[in-house]
């Protein structure tokens, strides 16, 4: 078996029993790896009805065929699980080095069940594998419990939750390397819920390769696309994911104060060239990456810096808060990777915590804190994140996110989400296709699920009218497919600023010894996007889901270059199901079913 | 009169973050790179007097007076 290390770990936290299965190889390589096998994997065992938090859930760790190998970027892992934050299929990925040595310990993937009876965390060196008590790690942030747990398995790559993931906030993360984070859809919590701190790992085994030769030149060939490439051997490198600040901007499309407005003047504050010439020490790279966006900088958390902000991050705790200090920004991210939050999502709920203060229906009473809850007010922002991370006071209700403290108020509209999973940073009401990407996420409010700000906004591969509808739905499809495949590779989204679908399926073929071509992995790409659709539909998650929050579609943007739109959702989302092959109610027929082996 | 330019990333670099110029009439953000040492192909996106759109089409694009123009290099993220 070529690729993959042809073992998948069962851990069962309830029984204590540890097992090893072999893959079916011709499994993966139908679902590839990461998010399509993971998800395969995981709806094959759990009923998708199942209260994420049960000990009938479970939570799939999983690399990709191309993790552990030479390939750019190939050190990603997944996280599959029920979310507990959307209801839908959680798949969250991070980089960093654990989803490679996780295959260097023989792995291609971890499935976790049942529930256990105190806190544990699970070692793994190679065959020898082990559930241990937590007790003493239980409680801990994310940089003490990874430094205590370094210690007692040395060599070993740490992924753990904190404080969040423990008390079960439904936007708990999972961290690896202490700053790298599995963020979205509240998979920590999903960890909290079966007593599971920790998982440490490490080994020395590698993936056959089927054609080595091969693979070297097609490595050669693809690192010098990312070297050549303005994004991926410019932009990216020198400024970081933190330069999307001013031209998202600029377009009028950041949003700002709960997406209440669309440009922030002073956004520069926190800008990527800001940032670059003022706080940054160096570069952070994931595993074998060469692009390199990862940010280190400087902070008074440490004399040798601590890992910087993403331009989601600085876009949700500046803008968005109408607060526009880059140390507020770096303090903040800092505490969500302390307390394992996810920053979109954390961020998010104080601008709509902001917003429900701003009209009155949260009061100073009910924050019964000195530290009020205001657009504008910098000092907040750290302060009401610890007591959200450790569900403190009026911090209990707003670990449950934005979605759930707006509806608690009886004004779920004040929520800036999608499937109760917030909205990132780019306002779709003046890009058109982003919002219908939004709107039909499978994991709700995301970006990285079929990023059209690379057209609409970046001109990237070409510049398409961020306002026009045509032919948008066709573009949806094509993102959508294609982030599923290179999901399930074990390689970054990025590298997609400079590969196209051939490269990808360049690099598989000579892991794996297949032949496919372009359209087989755009293929595989659309098969794994009906399965998800599947989970949720059968989890009942219900195509009226597919939306936006109503102020996108019915507030006009108030001022700047996208003064004047809404988004145009109605229009988009019958041509949207049509090019998938949908009914008209955005059920997948069975006829695209069958022909993508979902039958 | 003059117009104003907003240059970012890179393109600052030995020019500043904006750059003010006359304006004259008739002047397009062809004029405005040619004088900046900028070339077509290395912008990406290109916004004149708050509209966007396809770069070499933005750039016969006659700027208003009082206007301004915003450059960008190859930039993404996520
Ligand atoms: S491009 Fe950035 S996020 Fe992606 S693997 Fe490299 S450093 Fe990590």
């Amino acid at each position: 078996m070529f690729g993959y290390m042809g073992k998948i770990l069962r851990v069962n936290l309830t029984t204590n029993e540890v097992t090893t299965e072999d893959l079916d190889f011709e499994l993966a390589k139908k679902y590839i790896g990461g998010r399509g096998l993971g998800t395969k994997l995981y709806m094959d065992e759990v009923d998708p009805q199942v209260d994420p938090f049960a000990a009938e859930n479970k939570i799939v760790f999983i690399n990709g065929p191309l993790s552990g190998t030479a390939t750019p970027t190939g050190g990603r892992y997944m996280v599959v699980t029920k979310s507990p934050l959307t209801g839908c299929i959680a798949s969250s990925n991070s980089g960093g080095e654990w989803g490679a040595y996780l295959k260097y310990a023989g792995y291609d993937a971890i499935i976790v069940e049942g529930k256990a009876s105190l806190p544990v965390y699970i070692n793994i060196d190679e065959d020898k594998v082990e559930i241990l008590p937590a007790l003493d790690l239980w409680g801990k942030y994310t940089t003490e419990a990874s430094d205590l747990l370094a210690e007692k398995q040395p060599g070993s790559k740490v992924l753990t939750i904190g404080p969040a993931g423990e008390k079960l906030s439904q936007m708990a993360a999972i961290m690896n390397e202490k700053d790298r984070a599995a963020g979205r859809s509240g998979v920590g919590a999903v960890m909290g819920s079966k007593n599971l701190k920790a998982i440490t790992v490490k080994g020395n085994l590698k993936p056959e390769i089927a054609n080595v030769e091969g693979l070297k030149a097609v490595t050669k060939e693809c690192r010098a696309m990312l070297k050549e490439n303005g994004v991926t051997g410019g932009g990216l490198p020198t400024y970081g994911t933190a330069v999307l600040v001013n031209i998202i901007n600029e377009h009028g499309v950041y949003p700002t104060k709960n997406f209440q407005e669309g440009i922030d003047p002073d956004a520069e504050a926190v800008s990527g060239e800001t940032m670059t010439e003022k706080y940054l020490i160096k570069r952070n790279p994931c595993h074998h990456c060469p692009i390199g966006c990862g940010r280190w900088v400087k902070s008074d958390k440490s004399a040798d810096g601590i890992g910087g902000p993403e331009y989601e991050t600085l876009w949700v705790f500046a803008g968005d808060l109408g607060i526009d200090d880059m140390e507020v920004v770096i303090d903040a991210n800092y505490w969500c990777n302390e307390l394992g939050l996810d920053t979109i999502s954390a961020g998010a709920t104080l601008a709509a915590a902001m917003e429900l203060y701003q009209r009155g229906f949260i009061t100073d009473e009910m924050l019964n804190d000195d530290v009020i809850l205001k657009f504008g007010n910098a000092d907040s922002v750290v302060h009401w994140l610890k007591k959200m991370g450790n569900r403190e006071g009026f911090g209990d209700l707003l670990a449950r996110g934005s979605y759930r403290l707006a509806d608690f108020f009886g004004v779920p509209e004040y929520s800036m989400s999608v499937k109760k999973q917030d909205l990132p940073a780019y306002d779709p009401r003046g890009i058109q296709g982003m919002g219908l990407q939004y709107a039909t996420s499978n994991r709700g409010g995301c970006h990285v699920r079929g990023y059209l700000i690379s057209p609409e906004i970046l001109g990237l591969p070409e510049k398409l009218d961020r306002f026009d509808l045509a032919g948008k739905e066709v573009w949806a499809k094509v993102f959508q497919d294609l982030t599923a495949v290179i999901d399930s590779t074990g390689l970054c989204l990025f590298t997609s600023f400079a590969l196209g679908a051939q490269q990808y399926a360049d690099m598989l073929n000579e892991v794996l010894g297949t032949e496919w071509t372009a359209e087989d992995v755009l293929l595989a790409g659309e098969r794994i996007w009906n399965l998800e659709k599947l989970f949720n539909l059968e989890a009942g998650i219900s195509p009226e889901e597919d939306t936006l929050p109503p102020r996108l579609l019915e507030e006009a943007m108030p001022d700047g270059p996208t003064k004047g739109w809404v988004h145009k959702l109605d229009e988009l989302l019958p041509l949207y199901y049509k090019e998938r092959g949908w009914d008209e109610d955005g059920i997948p027929t069975e006829e695209r079913l069958e022909k993508l082996g979902l039958l | 009169m003059s117009i104003k330019i907003k240059l970012f990333a890179n393109f600052r670099e030995g020019r500043g973050k904006i750059v003010e110029m006359d304006y004259t009439p008739g002047m397009t953000g062809q004029d405005v790179i040619d004088s900046l040492g900028i070339t077509a192909p290395e912008i990406a996106a290109l916004i004149v007097d708050g509209v966007d759109g396809k770069v070499d089409a933005m750039l016969a694009v006659p700027i208003k007076e009082d206007g301004y123009m915003a450059i960008f290099p190859p930039v993404a993220g996520g």
